[in-house]
């Protein structure tokens, strides 16, 4: 019986109909995400009074505090005064009597506009880096900030940062010159070199010389006055920016057929990434004194600065190295194929899609490397979590805690929210699929 | 084999020349201590269509991978438009860009546009001016009939039209050899007309044209050699016609009735 209407021609086509209106709308939104079914109804309310018993708590503590006080005992007067005997409320008067030297440490506050223009000159240089629109002429800073930020923070002739500069300029002509008269492999290993040789041996020379011609000069700030976010922001910034370009030689290092090369990675890999940060940091600030010829003035920020740089380049290293596995070996193929060569490949094909996988890796590494900076107040250096404990042994402000970690922690919050959401906008706009 | 080929080819237009093209001699190629091609002699002259078929694992994909260096070859003598294969880089970036290669998984760039994957090659290694480039891909797009896809990614397409952008794409680099990497195994059975419609074209345009594929009815129509390869090795060619309607060897035999069969 069942079988015997087994032909079937449908001869009018459907036509589209609205969806049903419980399943659209706000109506449609609430019932789909709060209350799909009773248990999830329960977790809902249970997660909602969650909220609001800690709200409830907090914001009144935050936005009834006190921001006028010289010190934590007048703060708790004020308060008492405000609000009865044994209310609690936050006493910001400490970040606003401190604000400045969370952010610059003990820099001169007469000097305070030179870390402010180097910070206006970095966004200014990262901001055709990171967005596309920005115009090209913008490279020109992108590529002028590493020589003048330094300047305008530690100070000093103005011919030290130009001669620095003009290693570069040296470097290419000599690479140029090399390349002509003989390989092109040569010029490669020439260029650099002479741009070394100038930084260590004659840059200083040339620097002092026009200097004594032509004294033209910043106050000079020792690197131990820097401090506060100023710091911070500085490592970070040095340190994402330099670990980047030397994880991906690593990664790609890494990936080598010549097998010395793949070896010297992954040892340097694999033993920045067996020994922890605090280590390397102690290294930098007490063995390395021992390692240099007596006498060696090495800057300690300097030095901070190619600790965390290395530290950070191993985790990159390995992160790219994670993009370019996730890579099916066809686009090698195709590249290879149409006759690309090594290099070719690399940044055309390989590297583009490798980094656009990495993208939540790097970003996690960079924001990693940016909270790892306030390790260097172990090594004294007045980083945000220094300052802190100074202000904390102040007798002012002796007994401070939730005030001052919270803002430390609202920074940076805001940098590295900051980063998340920029990488978020990133995969958005890299998304080439349907 | 079901027949997809429908387009009527003009088997006048087939030429094939005195000049030779390629020249395999004594070939050998291991994989670890697994032999997988065994002294390969082949020589193809310019304007040849020949189609390598044989069971999986015989080694004919690994052969033509050889002739772009795609592959080492251990042993033996490659010459590839009188350019030899070795390991001088420079020979391999040569022959490279003389030599076209259509992938099974196309292999298109999924960063970069469509017309981006068709200029990348020309600009870079040919260093052929941008416009110019540009002028040469929507050419070559037109020939496989996709202009209008030309902004697009490659992942907005459908299978048969990525795999006419891979033909597209190596044809920009106007190789003067053509290799076929089971080109339409990866596709819908409603897709692999289109594909090898374009190739029929290209082998009437008198390209010189080696396909590893299981589509007998292109064999039949477009080949004028058929190669089958087992267990590493060339077993039996032949022409088309003699190939599928007389077969020698007892392995080409089972072969063709196990594909031919249903």
């Amino acid at each position: 019986m069942a079988n015997t209407e087994i032909s079937f021609v449908r001869t009018e086509m459907l036509q589209e109909q609205a969806p049903p209106a419980l399943n659209v709308g706000l109506v449609g939104w609430v019932r789909g995400n709060l209350f799909p079914d009773v248990l999830s109804g329960i977790l809902t309310v249970v997660a909602l009074y969650l909220i609001y018993s800690l709200l409830s708590g907090l914001l009144p503590w935050v936005f009834g505090g006190v921001w006028n006080a010289g010190s934590l005992s007048e703060c708790r007067e004020i308060i008492a005064a405000a609000h009865g005997e044994g209310a609690e409320a936050a006493c910001w008067a400490v970040i606003h009597e401190r604000f400045w030297q969370l952010m610059y440490g003990f820099y001169p506050d007469h000097l305070y506009w030179r870390p402010n223009l180097a910070l206006v000159l970095l966004f200014a240089a990262i901001a055709p880096v990171l967005f596309e629109g920005a115009p090209r002429k913008m490279f020109w800073i992108t590529a002028a900030s590493p020589f003048i930020i330094p300047w305008l923070l530690w100070g000093g002739t103005v011919w030290v940062p130009i001669m620095a500069a003009m290693g570069f300029v040296i470097g290419y002509f000599v690479y140029k010159l090399v390349a002509q008269v003989s390989s092109n492999l040569l010029g490669l290993i020439a260029g650099p070199l002479a741009l070394v040789i100038w930084w260590l041996f004659l840059s200083s020379y040339a620097s002092s010389g026009l200097a004594s011609v032509i004294p033209l000069e910043l106050e000079p700030v020792a690197s131990r006055k820097f401090g506060g976010f100023m710091l911070a922001i500085l490592l970070g910034v040095t340190g994402i920016s330099m670990s980047f370009p030397i994880g991906i030689v690593l990664a790609l290092g890494r990936q080598s057929n010549l097998v010395i090369i793949k070896a010297l990675c992954v040892g340097f890999i694999e033993f920045i990434r067996g020994v922890p940060l605090i280590t390397l940091l102690f290294v930098a600030q007490v063995m390395l004194s021992y390692f240099l010829p007596a006498g060696t003035d090495f800057d300690i920020i300097l030095r901070v600065m190619i600790m965390i740089t290395l530290f950070a380049s191993a985790y990159m290293a390995e992160v790219i190295r994670g993009g370019l596995a996730a890579l099916p070996t066809g686009q090698y193929e195709g590249a290879d194929s149409l006759g690309l060569d090594y290099w070719q490949a690399q940044r055309l094909i390989i590297m583009p899609q490798a980094l656009k996988i990495s993208i939540p890796g790097i970003v996690s590494t960079f924001i990693g490397l940016f909270k790892d900076t306030t390790l260097v107040s172990i090594i004294s250096l007045s980083d945000p979590i220094g300052w802190v404990k100074f202000i904390q042994a102040n007798a002012e402000w002796n007994g401070i805690v939730w005030e001052l970690y919270g803002f430390v922690a609202f920074v940076f919050f805001l940098f590295c929210f900051g980063m998340s959401r920029y990488s978020m906008y990133l995969e958005r706009k890299l998304k080439t699929g349907h | 084999m079901n027949e997809v080929v429908e387009r009527e080819v003009d088997r006048s237009k087939l030429q094939v020349s005195d000049e030779v093209a390629i020249e395999i001699t004594g070939m050998n190629k291991w994989y670890g201590s697994f032999h997988v091609l065994k002294d390969i002699n082949l020589t193809v002259n310019q304007g040849e269509r020949i189609v390598i078929a044989g069971p999986s694992g015989s080694g004919k994909s690994t052969l033509i991978r050889c002739l772009n260096a795609l592959e080492e070859h251990q042993q033996g003598r490659i010459v590839v438009d009188g350019t030899e294969l070795s390991n001088d880089l420079k020979n391999i970036d040569k022959i490279r860009r003389e030599v076209g290669m259509v992938f099974q998984h196309f292999n298109l760039f999924p960063h970069l546009t469509i017309l981006e994957n068709l200029t990348l090659a020309p600009i870079w290694v040919r260093k052929t001016p941008k416009g110019e480039a540009e002028e040469t891909a929507m050419h070559f797009l037109e020939k496989v009939k996709i202009p209008e896809q030309a902004d697009k990614y490659p992942g907005q397409l459908s299978g048969g039209q990525q795999q006419r952008v891979a033909i597209a794409r190596s044809l920009c680099m106007r190789p003067r050899i053509m290799l076929f990497d089971e080109p339409t195994s990866a596709l819908d059975p409603e897709m692999i007309k289109e594909v090898l419609d374009t190739m029929i074209e290209l082998a009437e345009e008198g390209m010189t044209m080696l396909v590893v594929t299981h589509e007998m009815g292109f064999a039949r129509q477009v080949a004028n050699r058929v190669i089958f390869m087992d267990e590493g090795q060339i077993v039996e060619q032949n022409e088309p016609e003699e190939f599928f309607n007389n077969p020698q060897s007892p392995r080409t035999k089972l072969f063709l009735s196990q594909i031919l069969g249903h």
